[in-house]
C-alpha cells in the first residue's frame, strides 16, 4: 500500500481517563486507505527528548467523517506531548505501515476471537468493525489492570459480544485474559491479538494448544518505521524480519518464541 | 537557480546531498516519499560478502537528540544483493552506491570486485569500521596501517570511484584520512557512527544486546562538522560530510567546513522528504548570497 506524509487535522482529543487520550484526525483530502493492525509513526513536536518519530496503531477510520483515531496511552515524554494536542493543530502523520491482520476468506463460517489488552485494545475497535461489516460477527476479550484502564467499551459493544478480566477483579472477571472462562466454554476458530508481550505468550499457549489459527501484533522499537534501518526485528523460521515492514502482525507459526 | 553539481572523482552528483548507508534501506523503502532521482546519490545498505543475521534485538536506543544502533551489519550478502536487488534499483537515475564490509580483507575484495562488474554501480564506500576478525576484532579503519592495507587491496581490483567511510572512534582522523589517500581512495567519507551506550536504570540492564552501539543523529553534529573540517584540509581528495545532518542549514555548515558533498542519515526517519529539502535549501542558500554554483561554498568557511 502507497505511504503517505500528511499534516493531519486535530478534530477532537478527548481523555478518557488519566494515562489515556483518543485523538481524532482529519484531512482536506479523503484519508488513504488503511487496514486493522497497520500503525502510523507520529511526529511529536515540542518535546526535546522525542527525537523519533512514535508508532501508534491505527485505532479506528470513520469514513463517514474522514476522520483517524488513534488511542494513546502516556507513559513517557512522547506520548505525553502527543496527549497535549488540540483541536485545530496539525500533527505531521506518516501512514499506513505495516501489514494488518488476515481477513478470512469465508467470512460467514468464521468464529474469530478478538484478544486485546491494555492500550493493545486499539487495533481491535478497527478490526471488529472490518470483521463485523464481511458478515463474521466478532467476540472480543479484554484485558486491563482494572476497569478504569478499559477502554471503548461502549464502541466494542456496538460491534459484538464482549467479555472482560481485570487484575483487580473491578469488572469482569478477575485475572489475565487467558483464564478468562469464555475460553473453555466456547470454540473459536481465529484469533487475533495484541497487547503487552507477555499476554500475547500466553494467548499463544493457548491458540497452540487449541490448534487455533492467530495472529499478533508486535510492538518492537523502532526508528524508521519503513524496513529501512533494521533496527526492529523480529526472530522469525526466517530469520530477523522488520516488525515494521514484515509485520507488526504475525501469524504465531513464524514467531520462535519459546512457550 | 544555482548550479548544485559537484564530482566526486569521475562520479558527477547532480546536487550535493545522497543518503548514508544503513538508514535508506535500497532507495525503494523511501520512494512512496521522494522522487528518488532528486537524490545526489543513494548509499544502499552495507553489504557483506556472505549473509549476516545482525545483532539480536534489541538494536536501537533513543538518546537525546540521537540515536544508537547495533544492527550489525544484517544483509543477505552481495550474490544476493546482485541477483535479486540490483534488477530492481539498476533503473533509478540517481548514483546507486553501495557500501561494502566485511570481516577479513578478502571478504572486502571479493565483494568489491563483484560489484565492480555492475554498470549502474558507479561507486563503492568502503566501510572500515568493520571489526577485522584476524587482528582479534579491532577495526581495520582505526590504524592507519589497516586502513590503508585493505584500502590498497580494494583498489587493486576496484576500477570506478572508491569512497573510503571512516570511522570517527580514532584518536587522530586525518593520520587515517592520509592513510586512505596513499592508498589510492578517491573519497573519504565521513563519519560513520560514534561509539555510545545506554543504561536502563530501572532495569539495571543495558539497553542494547550489544551492551554498545553506534550513535548517530542530531547530537553527534558538532563532532562531525569538526571532523570534515580538520580531514579536509589534511588531504586533497574530496571529503564527504556527514553525521547528524537534520536541514539545509546544517548542509551548508559541512560544505563551508570543506566537505564536497554531504549524506543524510538519521533524520530520513524523522522527515522522509528531508534529502529533497535539504537540496532545494542549499539553492536557496546560494541564490540568497549571490552564488552561482555550490561548489563556491565548498570551503568556503571564512577564519
Ligand atoms: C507498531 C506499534 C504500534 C503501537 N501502537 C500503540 C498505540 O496504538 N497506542 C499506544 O499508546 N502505544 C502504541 N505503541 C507503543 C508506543 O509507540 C510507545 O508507547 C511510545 O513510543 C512511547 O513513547 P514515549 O516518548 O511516550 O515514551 P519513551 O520515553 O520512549 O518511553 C517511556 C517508557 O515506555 C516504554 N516504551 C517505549 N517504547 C515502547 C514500546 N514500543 N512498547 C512498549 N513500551 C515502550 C519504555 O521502555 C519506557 O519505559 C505502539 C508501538 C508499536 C511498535
Ligand atoms: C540504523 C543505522 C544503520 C547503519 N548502517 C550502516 C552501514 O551498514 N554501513 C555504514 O557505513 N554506516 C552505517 N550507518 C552509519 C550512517 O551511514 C552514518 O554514518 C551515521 O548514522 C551518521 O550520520 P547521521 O547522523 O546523519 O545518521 C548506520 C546508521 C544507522 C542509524
Ligand atoms: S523501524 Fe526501521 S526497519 Fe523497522
Amino acid at each position: 500500500m502507497k505511504k503517505y506524509i500528511l499534516d493531519l487535522e486535530v478534530v477532537q482529543n478527548i481523555r478518557l481517563h488519566a494515562n489515556y487520550v483518543l485523538i481524532k484526525m482529519t484531512h482536506a483530502e479523503p484519508l488513504p486507505e488503511m487496514v486493522p493492525g497497520q500503525f502510523a509513526e507520529i511526529r511529536i513536536d515540542g518535546s526535546p527528548t522525542t527525537f523519533l518519530r512514535r508508532p501508534i496503531s491505527i485505532n479506528y477510520v470513520d469514513k463517514s467523517k474522514n476522520e483517524v483515531w488513534f488511542l494513546v496511552q502516556l507513559v513517557g515524554d512522547g506520548t505525553r506531548k502527543l496527549a497535549m494536542v488540540e483541536p485545530g493543530e496539525l500533527v505531521n502523520v506518516v501512514l499506513p505501515l505495516g501489514n494488518g491482520y488476515t481477513l478470512p476468506q469465508n467470512p460467514g463460517a468464521i468464529k474469530p476471537l478478538l484478544v486485546g489488552g491494555g492500550v493493545g485494545t486499539a487495533p481491535m475497535l478497527m478490526l471488529g468493525s472490518e470483521l463485523s461489516k464481511m458478515g463474521c460477527k466478532p467476540t472480543f476479550l479484554l484485558g486491563a489492570r482494572s476497569s478504569k484502564d478499559l477502554l471503548q467499551l461502549e464502541d466494542f459493544q456496538s460491534l459484538g459480544e464482549v467479555y472482560v478480566t481485570t487484575e483487580d477483579g473491578s469488572m469482569g472477571e478477575q485475572g489475565y485474559v487467558t483464564q478468562h472462562s469464555v475460553l473453555s466454554a466456547q470454540r473459536f476458530d481465529r484469533i487475533y491479538t495484541c497487547g503487552p508481550k507477555p499476554m500475547m505468550m500466553a494467548v499463544t499457549k493457548y491458540a497452540k494448544a487449541n490448534d487455533i489459527e492467530c495472529e499478533v501484533s508486535l510492538e518492537n522499537t523502532m526508528a524508521c518505521g519503513v524496513g529501512a534501518c533494521l533496527c526492529c526485528v523480529e526472530n522469525t523460521d526466517e530469520g530477523h524480519l522488520c516488525v515494521c515492514k514484515d509485520g507488526p502482525v504475525f501469524n504465531i507459526k513464524k514467531l520462535l518464541w519459546q512457550i | 537557480m544555482a548550479d548544485l553539481s559537484v564530482n566526486i572523482g569521475n562520479l558527477k552528483l547532480s546536487n550535493p546531498v545522497m543518503t548514508a548507508s544503513g538508514t535508506f534501506g535500497y532507495g525503494k523503502e523511501f520512494e512512496d516519499f521522494v522522487d528518488l532521482e532528486k537524490i545526489g546519490g543513494i548509499i544502499v545498505k552495507g553489504t557483506t560478502l556472505h549473509r549476516r543475521e545482525g545483532n539480536p534485538y534489541p538494536r536501537m536506543a533513543e538518546t537525546p537528540m540521537g540515536m544508537l544502533n547495533a544492527v550489525g551489519l544484517q544483509n543477505k550478502g552481495v550474490d544476493y544483493f546482485i541477483s535479486e536487488i540490483y534488477p530492481q534499483i539498476k533503473d533509478i537515475r540517481t548514483n546507486m552506491i553501495v557500501n561494502v564490509s566485511g570481516s577479513a580483507i578478502e571478504d572486502y575484495v571479493q565483494t568489491a570486485e563483484k560489484i565492480n562488474a555492475l554498470d549502474a554501480i558507479p561507486a563503492i564506500e568502503l566501510n572500515i569500521s568493520c571489526p577485522n576478525v584476524k587482528q582479534g576484532g579491532m577495526a581495520f579503519g582505526v590504524t592507519a596501517k589497516g586502513a590503508s592495507e585493505v584500502v590498497k587491496a580494494v583498489r587493486e581490483v576496484y576500477k570506478k570511484t572508491l569512497i573510503v567511510k571512516l570511522s570517527p572512534n580514532v584518536t587522530d582522523i586525518t593520520e587515517i584520512a592520509r592513510a586512505v589517500e596513499g592508498a589510492g581512495a578517491d573519497s573519504v567519507s565521513l563519519i560513520n557512527t560514534l561509539l555510545g551506550m545506554a543504561i536502563d536504570a530501572e532495569k539495571r540492564r543495558p539497553v542494547l544486546s550489544t551492551i554498545t552501539g553506534g550513535m548517530s543523529g542530531a547530537a553527534v553534529k558538532p563532532i562531525a562538522l569538526r571532523m570534515v573540517w580538520q580531514v579536509s584540509k589534511a588531504v586533497n581528495i574530496p571529503v564527504v560530510g556527514l553525521g547528524g545532518i537534520m536541514n539545509w542549514k546544517d548542509a551548508v555548515e559541512f560544505l563551508l567546513a570543506g566537505a564536497t558533498a554531504v549524506q543524510i542519515g538519521t533524520a530520513n526517519f524523522i522527515d522522509p522528504t528531508i534529502t529533497v529539502k535539504v537540496a532545494e535549501g542549499i539553492d536557496d542558500y546560494l541564490n540568497r548570497h549571490g552564488f552561482t554554483s555550490v561548489k563556491d561554498i565548498i570551503g568556503g568557511l571564512i577564519v
